[in-house]
């Protein structure tokens, strides 16, 4: 019976760690700078969980394999030191491994989430709802007009609640449904929510941001790849919250200026 | 405030019974409620996991019990979401915190520490009665109008807080979940409140607290958690009830436009409802998973026929997880808005746990070193234990990087992490207790080899479920969604077919422990006192022990609980042999 | 059968006592952080007096600790006066319990409801949360006083004591934090 754990948890062991380290399933390539720290970040813990993993289901099915039924005759024998240097080892090494992934995951995380945009940074706004996004470009003033929730109507697509009869920044303000952003460029979202907690996740971005209802929560990022990418919700929002997303579409700048141009009210 | 009034043995079918005060009854009908509602919640999850693979199938006869739910047999997203709800909801309340905690808690600690009884029996039963009630109020909301809340067993406003705009199930269907939940706190706090009072006060001559078991340790351990996770989660309960029945804006903001209505609240924070909600929900994974610790920690010696390698040290472990459970609960709200900087200072703590769960894990292993490992379905159990547990905390290495967490978060990444960690390395803690005090809860022994049948299966099964979920989770699968209509998860469709194939396996499977539980109920082996050759106080005494627990019998302890692998004729010292004597 | 327990650790209603109150606690500890988070957070925290007869209410609460400070602290050697003790404790703590009603008569009064505002909710419910775990108070009392004049009070009564005074810490608490953020 022993033996027969042991091949089991080897198997498993040697199969799933294969499936890992042959990347049969990973993630979808990275689009941005920021996006290969948080790569690197996954790669280093994936070394060392990977390690831990093997040593442990290994070590397990050996002493399995090892100690099976030998019957009561034989004397049991004390691990080797005791506890001590279990409890010296976990706490000096994976105490060391906690020091170094913090100080360099904590180094990405504060790029995503805890510098501010670049001052030249496009700014857009995003209003989240059951179950779209909607994105809002401030025109040729560069101004966005203010939102008025009363005002939120989506039968005459007035998704962000905008005054344009009283608010002259919100005459030319562009709503689009796809967010379209120029390549290179860094890009300032600032996320609103009309309803519930959504979220905007594009895996290739490496980025995940929920959106809180009465909050303004800002969110910024450079995409170094052209191509079109989706944009899904990852908070759960209602009945439709597997179907809600949008598409994100990393442009050249001509392309975004003629789009730009196409969109203008 | 009750006293330990020493109660005469009950007679009469319903004291005996239903309404009875002895905590081996009342943990039977805990074990008996959690087995009812864990066949409830993998059902549920067997339609789920059947709807994500083949989403546009039918599923014959479900469109008779739920016509609105599946029209001509297809799951709708809202019936999808509504057996989400119900499953994480009934699985993490009602099987994970009363089986191994509750159940076993309730059945053996008193035992273990040479008690009669709880400390309260009225305070015990009404617990029992209390957690009953609370399962039918959440059992009931199949049954209303609008059928079951589709807010996810975290219920995050405001989508459960603004009522019936926000999608189905969100009128009475949510409202009787929150009042389920905050039934089933109290129901808890009275339980806690007895474990601790019992543990302290109770106590056997002679069963100082370095004597105490480590099931009683780890049960200890969990009440001291559960009174403060669940006196926590008690009043947000209470205050989302207010927000849906009478108009206060404890979570809901101003400004919200929902189904086209401007919602009538003001100024609420549904970031509040998430810390309240997560600063009971963290701990509540190891109430879930920290008897789990206790069960093997107690029974992997005996089937070692050796000590447990650092006895103090595991009762640190299970104390410093315990501790470390209050100050990591931000790590469920990386992406959540909240303060970008407090991600970093939940991260740290949450990371530390890694080292008392590795020295632990450590320990357990070590103990296999040089034993003379018996194998039966109990110590199978165990040794699972410890394979899965491994598995599905080294995943939390990643989640607990906000870095990482960015990427990973929300993913099947996570549903793979804390299935394995929490429900998996739980459950298998439970089976494995099960298995090996069956007997002494019943009076016979399970069948053997049903119990290797169902340990080989089941652990082949759980790894080929929940291992998949962690590549899903690579590939950015998101989760909670009730079909994936996105192009870029189209490709791993077959892995999703892969895991349903294999939950479905795996469900079945679980009718051999059914089976070998109603069989060996009734027509099982007569079990001996001490089948095991284990030493604590629950084998001192007949199986089942009577109604006093030991007939009346002056139980003093001489011995700590691990004292295996000694020279002479035996090989163990019972804890209440005679000091320095041999005695089985 | 109570033989068999030591007799050194027959006080399991201490412990439980003591268990409650940290729960308890804990409770009151959320429910205020959560008043701060709302406070600070909306915007639309409405300031209102609070009703005047809420020091009467605390002076009766108090007043009935006090009673029960002189009257039962030795249950076993002056039975009968704990009796009365316990007896008018529990008057008071019902007159408490009346007082804060007319309280909220009075907060109604003023047009402050449940759903009125933030700070009027929150009121609303430490005072109500607080009078139930009161009310479990008085029953402790009833409880202990039974046992006292069964003659076998064991330290019952010094656990019902225990809770009470507990109660009028945790009110004094609660009015103090109510009376800085209203």
């Amino acid at each position: 019976m022993g033996r027969l754990f042991a091949v089991v948890v080897t198997l498993f062991t040697v199969v799933s760690t294969a499936l890992f380290v042959m990347h049969v399933w990973w993630l979808p390539p990275g689009i941005s700078v920021v996006g290969s720290g948080v790569d690197r970040q996954i790669n280093e813990t994936m070394i060392m969980a990977g390690a831990l993993f093997v040593i442990s289901q290994l070590a397990l099915a050996c002493f399995a394999w090892r100690y099976a039924d030998l019957g009561d005759a034989r004397p049991v024998k004390t691990f080797p030191g005791g506890a001590t240097p279990m409890v010296v080892a976990s706490i000096l090494l994976v105490g060391a491994e906690i020091v170094a992934l913090t100080l360099v995951g904590s180094k990405v995380w504060a790029q995503n989430f805890m510098v501010d945009a670049d001052p030249h940074a496009l700014h857009i706004d995003v209003q989240a709802e059951q179950f779209a996004y909607y994105f809002r470009y401030a025109g040729a003033d560069s101004a966005f007009g203010s939102m008025h929730p009363a005002l939120i109507n989506d039968a005459n697509s007035n998704f962000f609640g905008l005054d344009p009869a009283n608010d002259t920044t919100a005459r030319d303000d562009i709503v689009a449904a796809s967010l379209v952003v120029p390549v290179n460029r860094p890009i300032q979202l600032t996320l609103h929510s009309k309803d519930m907690g959504h979220s905007f996740y594009v895996p290739q971005l490496r980025l995940q941001q929920d959106f809180v209802p009465g909050m303004v929560i800002p969110l910024h990022f450079t995409a170094n790849r052209t191509g079109k990418y989706e944009i899904v919700c990852t908070q759960l929002c209602g009945l439709g919250h597997y179907s809600m997303r949008a598409y994100l579409e990393v442009v050249t700048d001509e392309r975004y200026g003629q789009w730009l141009k196409e969109q203008a009210p | 405030m009750s006293h330990a009034a020493p109660h005469g043995p009950p007679t009469g079918f319903i004291r005996t019974h239903v309404f009875s005060l002895d905590h081996k009854v009342i943990g039977r009908q805990y074990f008996d409620l959690a087995l009812v509602a864990v066949l409830t919640g993998m059902v549920l999850s067997w339609l789920m996991r059947y709807h994500l693979a083949w989403p546009k199938a039918a599923l014959p006869g479900l469109g008779v019990l739920s016509p609105d739910g599946a029209p001509s047999g297809v799951m709708t997203p809202e019936l999808y979401l509504r057996l989400m709800t119900m499953h994480g909801t009934i699985m993490v309340f009602f099987v994970l915190t009363t089986a191994p905690f509750a159940a076993f808690g309730n059945f053996f600690l008193p035992i273990q520490v040479g008690a009669e009884d709880m400390a309260f029996p009225r305070f015990n039963m009404a617990s029992f009665w209390v957690t009953f009630v609370a399962f039918l109020v959440l059992v009931s909301s199949f049954f209303v109008h609008e059928g079951p809340s589709l807010a996810g067993w975290t219920a995050y406003a405001p989508l459960s807080a603004v009522g019936k705009d926000a999608g189905p199930g969100e009128g009475a269907g949510q409202t009787l979940w929150a009042i389920s939940i905050a039934i089933f706190c109290v129901g808890q706090l009275f339980g806690s409140l007895n474990f601790i009072a019992t543990t302290l006060d109770l106590r056997t001559r002679g069963m100082s607290l370095a004597r105490m078991p480590f099931s009683t340790w780890a049960w200890f351990t969990t009440s001291v958690i559960g009174l403060i996770a669940f006196a926590v989660l008690l009043p947000a309960c209470l205050l989302l009830i207010l927000d849906r029945v009478a108009g206060t804006s404890f979570f809901v903001p101003g400004g919200l436009v929902v189904s086209d209505r401007l919602v009538p609240h003001a100024g609420g924070s549904p970031l509040l409802w998430q810390h309240l909600f997560w600063f009971f929900g963290h701990p509540e994974v190891y109430i879930a998973i920290l008897p789990g610790f206790g069960i093997v920690s107690h029974i992997l010696p005996a089937f070692a026929r050796k000590p447990l390698l650092g006895p103090r040290v595991m009762i640190g472990c299970l104390i410093s997880i315990g501790f470390l459970s209050y100050t990591v609960w931000g790590h469920h709200m990386f992406v959540s808005g909240m303060n970008p900087f407090s991600a970093i200072l939940f991260s740290v703590p949450t990371l530390i746990i890694t080292i008392p769960a590795t020295i632990a894990t450590l320990l357990w292993i070590g103990t296999l070193y040089g034993s003379r490992l018996r194998f039966a379905t109990p110590s199978l159990f165990c040794l699972g234990f410890i394979s899965v547990f491994v598995t599905g905390g080294l995943s939390g290495l990643f989640l607990a990087q906000p870095s990482i967490d960015t990427y990973l978060h929300a993913t099947y990444f996570v549903v793979g992490h804390f299935h394995l960690v929490m429900a998996v390395a739980a459950m298998f803690g439970i089976f494995a207790g099960v298995y090996f005090w069956f007997p002494k809860m019943y009076g016979r022994m399970m069948n053997e080899t049903l119990g290797r049948w169902h340990f080989w299966l089941t652990f082949i099964g759980v790894y080929c479920i929940f291992m998949p979920m962690h590549y899903l989770g690579l590939a950015g699968n998101v989760r909670r969604y009730a079909v994936f209509s996105d192009d870029y998860l189209q490709p791993l469709m077959p892995l999703h077919r892969f895991i349903t194939v294999a939950a479905l396996a795996t469900g079945a499977v679980q009718l051999l422990f059914l089976g070998n539980l109603i069989w060996s109920r009734f027509r099982g082996v007569p079990a001996p006192d001490n089948p095991w050759q284990a030493t604590s106080l629950e084998w001192s005494t007949s199986s089942p022990p009577p109604f006093d627990n030991f007939g009346g019998r002056q139980v003093v302890v001489s011995h700590g609980p691990n004292e295996y692998g000694v020279a002479g004729p035996a090989d163990f010292i019972m804890q209440d042999a005679p000091p320095g004597g041999q005695g089985a | 059968m109570s033989a068999v327990r030591p007799p050194e650790r027959t006080a399991p209603g201490m412990t439980g006592v003591w268990t409650g109150i940290a729960a308890i606690l804990m409770t009151f500890a959320a429910l205020v952080s959560a008043l701060v988070v709302r406070q600070g957070d909306g915007g639309d925290w409405r300031h209102f007096q609070l009703p005047p007869i809420l020091i009467a209410n605390t002076l009766v609460l108090m007043a009935s600790s006090v009673v029960l400070w002189v009257g039962a602290h030795e249950p076993e050697a002056r039975p009968a006066r704990a009796r009365a003790a316990l007896a008018l404790a529990l008057v008071l703590g019902l007159g408490f319990v009346a007082g804060q009603l007319i309280a909220w008569r009075d907060l109604a009064a003023q047009g402050v409801y449940l759903a009125t505002g933030p700070s009027g909710a929150f009121f609303f419910v430490f005072t109500a949360l607080h009078a139930i775990h009161l009310l479990g108070g008085i029953a402790g009392l009833v409880y202990a006083r039974r046992r006292l004049v069964a003659g076998i009070p064991g330290r019952t009564v010094d656990a019902a004591v225990t809770y009470w005074h507990f109660m009028g810490a945790l009110w004094i608490g609660l009015l103090l934090t109510l009376a800085v953020s209203l």
